[in-house]
């Protein structure tokens, strides 16, 4: 049993993998601003499928790593993730119904919320930015969901059949 | 088999809102102790060095193909290339010379003046170790520290101009901030007239902004920025932008005025600390 729920990890695991490589891979100055939240994107959709196992406490865990590689304050994206995926586990049966369309508005809404957490702790911290920074991921991230979530999906069929 | 999986899964996760309360004040308290105290740098580095294996993955396609570029340019190019260097090397060469002669007579006529001598400084060379990845700020950490003698607010440069200036140190690294971040900002003076402003940092490599010149100032693309030295940290005369665009627009009183750093701020490597006058006794001591 042990075996195989290992086993079962393995996809998770990986796209969890592939995503944080996404987040840190160095990309052109122009670019750079409209790099979707890939790890975010990756962590919802996980967490929507099987709250269970993954939930705050990973993505705590994730942010905190993020905060290094990306020499952000010690704690900030590991915030803002700790409550996008708080809110996702919430109303995660919810999400699990929800048509592609209402549920790419449903992720359009927590990465704009991410983003203005992000926005906030900055804005206490003295850190300054132009606001097109922010908005950039949202839109991209958006535009990614429904490719990404199809993608995943595909996985996660040969997750559960495997469980 | 998906219906047993989803079953397994009941709405309510135990203790679910206080286990993400509980890490949201712990993620407060972090922020905290790393931005204000700074304490945190042994926990940064650690997990850092969990995360180098991955960080080297995903720079390996950039090296790879910087390295296939590097095979597959032909003996031709690399003729080409070293004796283009070569004439690049005996020009400079004349200019330092032309430099020295000039140097001589700069001072000769100081003297005649009774001016204070202008000390340039001692320079060393540092090295970039690592990069915020951070796209809101741009910081840089670079190898060496206060048992270098560095000092905060100690001015970088590099060979065409300035890149910034240091922040913090640590006892075996420092960390500094280019001018082109967006909380940076740095006195300098038109080199043709003398005309004196400020050069904001704007969040992007190549673009400085100078948003306190009055419409009619006498400014124009082109014209190179240089430090003034009144902001105490940078000593006065080096290069650091080119003014790109000036608009003018009829009913404001400020012209909008873009220039383009003289330091290629993402891609240098190698970069040089002044140490300024007033700071050589406490850097000799040390």
């Amino acid at each position: 049993m042990s075996n195989s729920r290992a086993l079962r990890n393995v996809p998770v695991l990986i796209t969890i993998l592939v995503a944080f490589m996404l987040m840190i891979v160095p990309l052109p100055t122009g670019v750079e601003a409209f790099r979707p939240d890939w790890l975010t994107l990756v962590l919802i959709f996980w967490v929507m499928t099987v709250p269970r196992s993954y939930s705050v406490g990973i993505a705590w865990s994730l942010g905190i790593v993020l905060d290094v590689a990306q020499g952000t304050m010690l704690g900030q994206h590991a915030l803002a993730l700790c409550v996008i995926v708080y809110v996702t586990v919430k109303f995660h049966l919810l999400m699990r119904v929800f048509p592609l369309s209402q549920l790419t508005a449903t992720v359009f809404a927590l990465l704009a919320l991410y983003q203005f957490l992000l926005f906030w702790m900055n804005g206490v911290a003295g850190v300054s930015a132009p606001a097109v920074d922010y908005w950039g991921p949202v839109v991209t991230g958006t535009f990614v969901w429904p490719i990404l979530s199809t993608f995943l999906s595909g996985m996660r069929y040969r997750v559960q059949t495997r469980g | 088999m998906v219906g047993s999986h989803s079953s397994s899964n009941p709405a309510r996760i135990p203790a679910l809102g206080f286990r993400a309360l509980a890490l949201v004040v712990l993620s407060i308290l972090l922020m905290w102790l790393d931005h204000r105290e700074n304490h945190l740098d042994a926990v940064r580095r650690a997990i850092g060095a969990a995360v180098y294996p991955i960080q080297i993955v995903v720079d390996a396609p950039a090296r790879l193909w910087g390295w296939a570029r590097e095979i597959s340019t032909s003996k031709n190019q690399l003729r080409l290339e070293n004796s283009r260097l070569r004439t690049e090397a005996l020009i400079t060469r004349g200019r330092t010379q032309e430099l020295a002669a000039l140097k001589a007579e700069n001072d000769r006529l100081r003297a005649m003046l009774d001016a204070r001598e202008q000390v340039r400084g001692e320079v060393r060379v540092a090295e970039i170790m690592a990069v915020d990845a951070n796209p809101y700020r741009h910081n840089i950490v670079l190898d060496v520290g206060s048992s270098d003698g560095v000092y905060d607010g100690q001015a970088i440069v590099d060979a065409s101009g300035v890149v910034g200036q240091v922040i913090e140190t640590g006892l075996t690294t420092s960390q500094a901030i280019l001018i082109s971040d967006p909380d940076h900002t740095l006195p300098v003076v038109v080199n043709r007239n003398g005309l004196r402003t400020v050069a904001f940092g704007t969040g992007k490599y190549d673009r400085l902004d100078l948003p306190f010149l009055a419409n009619n100032a006498d400014i124009r693309p082109g014209d190179l920025l240089v430090t003034s030295g009144l902001g105490g940290a940078f000593p006065s005369g080096y290069p650091v932008a080119v003014v790109e665009t000036v608009t003018r627009i009829p009913q404001e009183s400020f012209a909008d005025v873009t220039a383009v750093p003289a330091a290629a701020l993402d891609q240098v490597r190698e970069i040089m600390l002044i140490w300024t006058s007033t700071h050589q006794g406490s850097g000799d001591d040390e």
